[in-house]
C-alpha cells in the first residue's frame, strides 16, 4: 500500500494573522510551520504501517512556494519516507479549487491507495481540498475523521458530525482529511530532523505533471475576493446576577425557552 | 503562550527544525506538568524518558558513537528551550553534558567506547562532583582523596550539592591523588567512578560509595543534589579520565576545562529562565488591569516589560556569541565567563520584576512565576558564583591587556 500525505507551509500559529488590503491575501510573511493538522495526518499513516498494514512508502507531497521545503522537511522528519514539492510561479493565486485540480494531477503520478491530509490549513481554513482531490481522482473521500482502521483494502473510520460521529466503512482508495483529535503526533527526534534532507525530494513544475495552465493561478481559478471586511462583532451577552438562585434559574429556563433551546 | 519569541535570530535551516520541535515538546509536556513535579519534587521520569527517545542526551555526542555530533551553539539553543519550560530538566542533561564533554575530550579510547554510546541514548546517565561540604568556590581545597593499592585507587570522603548524585550511573569524580602537590591542583586527578543508578548504598563492585538522601532545596526541585560518601570506593586505574599515565594529576585542569563549557549552559538557562518570565510579565501585564486600564498600559509596568525584553535579547546574544567562539576552536574563557554572569543576574532580575509585575498572585503557588522565583537563583550559585566569574573575567582580562 502506498499512502500519499497532503501537507502545507502555513503561518506559525504564534504569528497574529493578518490580511493584506492590497493583494486580498492573508499576508504570510513571518515564522512558517507545517500545518499542524497536517501533521495528524502524517501520523495516521504511520500508525497505519506500524499497525501491520504493509506501507511500502509514505510521502508527503506540497503545492507552495520554495520556502515550502522546511514543511516537507518536517513531514518526512516526522515519518514519510520521501516527499514531492509542487513549485512553479504559474500557481501563484490559485483558489481552492485550482489548488486541488493541481494536487490531484501531482497525486495521479504517484498513483497511491490512500491519501491522507488534514482536515483544514491552519491558515485557509476551507475544510474542502480533500473533497476537490477525490472529485478529480474520482475517489471516495470522508472529512473529519477522528478514527480509521485499515484492513482488508477497505477503511474503517469515524467521522466527527454535529451531533456525534458516523461510522463509515470505506474501500481504497481513497481520500481521508483527519482532524487533530485522531491522534497525537510524535515529535520528530533530533536523528530524524537531520536525516530529513537525506530523503529524496522532487521538485516539479506545472509541464512536469501535466496541469493545463488554464486551470491554475489566479487566472485559472472561478472566484475573486472582491472585498474583506471585519465579521460581525458579537453581540453582548445578557448577565443575569444571582441575587435568589430560584429567581436565576427561572430567569435562565425562560431565556431557553424563548429560544427554544429546551 | 507563545509571546515574545525571538525575533532576529542566526539560526541555521536543522537549528530551526531542532528549536521548533524542543519548543513544541516544552510547550506540550514540560510547562504542562513541571509545577505538579515542583510541588511533589518528583523526578520527572515520563518527561525524561522521552527526552531519550529524542535523542536530547547525545545531542554533542559524536554520530560514531551513536550521538548526534552537534555543536555547542546548538546545544545552547537547546537547553535555552528546555530551561524555558523548568531549569530542572535542563539539570537532568547538564551534568551529562558535563560528563561527554570530558569523556570526549580527554577519555582513551576504551573509555569513548565503554561510555559514549550508552551515554548518547540516555541509558546511563552523568553526574560530576567537584563541591564539598566545605568547598566550593576554591576547588583546590577539597579533600576527598584516593590511595594506590595494588591496581586500585581508594577513594575516601565525602562530596556535596551532586546534582543526580543518586539517578546517575557515572559520576566524574575530582579528588586528591598527591597530598603534598604545590601548588595543590597539581595534585588532582579525575576519576570516572560507576555506581548503580538510583541506589543508595552501592555493593559489590561498587561497594564504598553511599549516598545520603537528596538535600531538600528552595527551588530547582525534581532533580535531586546529593551528597556522596566514598568510604573505601575501589576504582580500578583505568578509569581515571584519559588513564593513569597522562590523566593522573590532570583533574583540575580537565575539570576547569569542562566548567567553561558548563558556563555558556548555565548562561542558555539563565536566557530561558528570563525568557519565560518574560512572557508571563507581557501576559499578566495584559490581562490585569488597575485604576482602569491593563497595568502594562501604566508607564512604570511598560518601562519594566522594556527593560525585560532589552536585557533577554543581550544575555541571549552574549551567550550564543560564548557558544560560537568556543565551537570555532577559539579562546572563550572570558566570554563564557561574561555570558554566564550576565545571563544568570539577568535571569534572576527578570524573574524577579515578572514576580512584581504579578503583585499578590506572584507570592501565590497557584502561578508559575512563584516556582521561577524559587529557581532562578541556582544560576547565580552553580558553576562559579557571580563573585568567581567576576575574579575570572578581572583576571583574564588584565592578562589579555596587559601594559
Ligand atoms: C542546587 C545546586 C546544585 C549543585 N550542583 C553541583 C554539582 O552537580 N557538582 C558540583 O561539584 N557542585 C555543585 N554545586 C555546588 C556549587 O558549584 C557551589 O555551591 C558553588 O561553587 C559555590 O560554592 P559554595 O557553596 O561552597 O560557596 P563558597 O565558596 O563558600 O562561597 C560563599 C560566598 O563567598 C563568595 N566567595 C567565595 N570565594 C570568594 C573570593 N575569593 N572572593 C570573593 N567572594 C568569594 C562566593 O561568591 C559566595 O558568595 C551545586 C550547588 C547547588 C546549590
Amino acid at each position: 500500500m502506498k499512502i500519499c500525505c497532503l501537507v502545507k507551509e502555513v503561518p506559525d500559529a504564534a504569528v497574529t494573522k493578518r490580511m493584506d488590503p492590497d493583494s486580498k491575501r492573508l499576508d504570510r510573511s513571518g515564522e512558517k510551520n507545517l500545518n499542524p493538522f497536517d501533521t495528524h495526518a502524517i501520523e495516521a499513516a504511520m500508525q497505519i504501517k506500524e499497525g501491520g498494514t504493509p506501507v511500502e512508502e509514505i510521502v508527503a507531497v506540497t503545492m507552495g512556494p520554495d520556502s515550502a521545503v522546511r514543511a516537507l522537511h518536517k513531514a518526512v522528519a516526522l515519518g514519510a519516507d520521501r516527499s514531492v514539492h509542487l513549485s512553479d510561479a504559474a500557481l501563484e493565486g490559485s483558489d481552492v479549487c485550482a489548488t486541488g485540480y493541481a494536487l490531484a494531477k501531482i497525486l495521479e503520478t504517484e498513483n497511491p491507495d490512500l491519501v491522507l491530509l488534514g482536515q483544514q490549513s491552519d491558515d485557509g481554513e476551507c475544510y474542502t481540498i480533500g473533497a476537490v482531490v477525490a472529485d478529480h481522482l474520482k475517489m471516495p473521500s470522508l472529512t473529519q475523521v477522528i478514527k480509521m482502521d485499515a484492513a482488508d483494502g477497505k477503511l474503517t473510520c469515524e467521522r466527527q458530525a454535529e451531533y456525534g460521529y458516523d461510522t463509515v466503512e470505506i474501500d481504497m482508495p481513497a481520500v481521508i482529511s483527519v482532524g487533530d483529535a485522531i491522534n497525537e503526533p510524535r515529535y520528530p527526534s533530533l536523528k530524524a530532523i537531520m536525516g530529513a534532507k537525506k530523503k529524496p525530494l522532487d521538485t516539479k513544475a506545472v509541464a512536469d505533471a501535466g496541469i493545463e495552465a488554464d486551470r491554475i493561478g489566479e487566472g485559472g481559478s472561478r472566484t475573486t475576493v472582491l472585498a474583506l471586511a471585519e465579521p460581525p462583532q458579537k453581540e453582548a451577552g445578557e448577565v443575569i446576577e444571582d441575587e435568589d438562585t430560584n429567581e436565576t434559574v427561572e430567569k435562565i429556563v425562560a431565556w431557553l425557552d424563548e429560544r427554544k433551546l429546551i | 503562550m507563545a509571546i515574545a519569541t525571538g525575533t532576529y535570530e542566526d539560526k541555521t535551516e536543522e537549528q530551526k527544525a531542532i528549536i521548533e520541535m524542543v519548543r513544541q515538546f516544552v510547550d506540550e509536556q514540560i510547562l504542562p506538568n513541571a509545577e505538579e513535579y515542583d510541588h511533589e519534587d518528583k523526578f520527572p521520569e515520563p518527561i525524561v524518558e522521552q527526552m531519550k527517545e529524542l535523542g536530547l542526551f547525545g545531542v554533542t555526542i559524536p554520530e560514531e558513537y551513536g550521538g548526534m555530533g552537534l555543536d555547542l551553539t546548538t546545544y545552547t539553543m537547546i537547553v535555552e528551550e528546555l530551561s524555558r519550560g523548568w531549569i530542572s530538566i535542563s539539570g537532568v542533561v547538564n551534568t551529562h553534558f558535563i560528563g561527554s564533554y570530558l569523556l570526549m575530550k580527554f577519555g582513551t579510547e576504551e573509555q569513548k567506547d565503554y561510555f559514549l554510546p550508552k551515554m548518547a541514548t540516555g541509558e546511563i546517565r552523568a553526574a560530576f562532583s567537584l563541591s564539598e561540604p566545605e568547598v566550593g568556590s576554591d576547588v583546590q581545597g577539597i579533600k576527598t582523596s584516593a590511595v594506590k593499592e595494588g591496581d586500585d585507587w581508594v577513594i575516601n570522603g565525602q562530596k556535596m550539592w551532586v546534582t543526580n548524585g543518586l539517578g546517575s550511573s557515572v559520576v566524574f569524580l575530582l579528588v586528591k591523588t598527591d597530598p603534598k602537590a604545590d601548588p595543590p591542583y597539581k595534585g588532582m586527578t579525575c576519576f570516572i567512578t560507576e555506581k548503580e543508578a538510583w541506589e543508595h548504598e552501592n555493593t559489590g563492585e561498587y561497594a564504598g560509595l553511599n549516598i545520603p538522601p537528596a538535600i531538600k532545596k528552595m527551588g530547582y526541585k525534581g532533580v535531586e543534589s546529593t551528597e556522596l560518601v566514598y568510604d573505601g570506593y575501589k576504582c580500578p586505574s583505568g578509569r581515571i579520565l584519559g588513564g593513569e599515565e597522562d590523566g593522573l594529576g590532570e583533574g583540575f585542569r580537565q575539570m576547569m576545562d569542562a566548567l567553561e563549557v558548563g558556563r555558556v549552559n548555565v548562561a542558555a538557562r539563565g536566557v530561558g529562565i528570563a525568557q519565560r518570565a518574560l512572557e508571563l510579565g507581557l501576559r499578566y501585564s495584559q490581562e490585569r488591569k488597575t485604576f482602569g486600564k491593563p497595568i502594562a498600559e501604566h508607564q512604570a509596568i511598560q518601562f519594566k516589560l522594556a527593560d525585560m525584553a532589552t536585557k533577554v535579547e543581550a544575555a541571549r546574544l552574549v551567550t550564543l556569541k560564548a557558544a560560537r567562539m568556543k565551537d570555532a576552536g577559539e579562546r572563550s574563557d572570558l566570554e563564557a565567563g561574561m555570558a554566564k554572569l550576565l545571563a544568570s543576574e539577568t535571569g534572576k532580575e527578570v524573574v524577579e520584576d515578572c514576580f512584581r509585575i504579578h503583585g499578590g498572585y506572584g507570592y501565590s503557588k497557584e502561578y508559575e512565576i512563584e516556582r521561577l522565583y524559587r529557581d532562578a537563583p541556582l544560576l547565580l550559585i552553580g558553576e562559579g558564583t557571580s563573585e568567581i566569574q567576576r575574579m575570572v573575567i578581572g583576571k583574564k582580562l588584565i592578562q589579555r591587556h596587559k601594559i
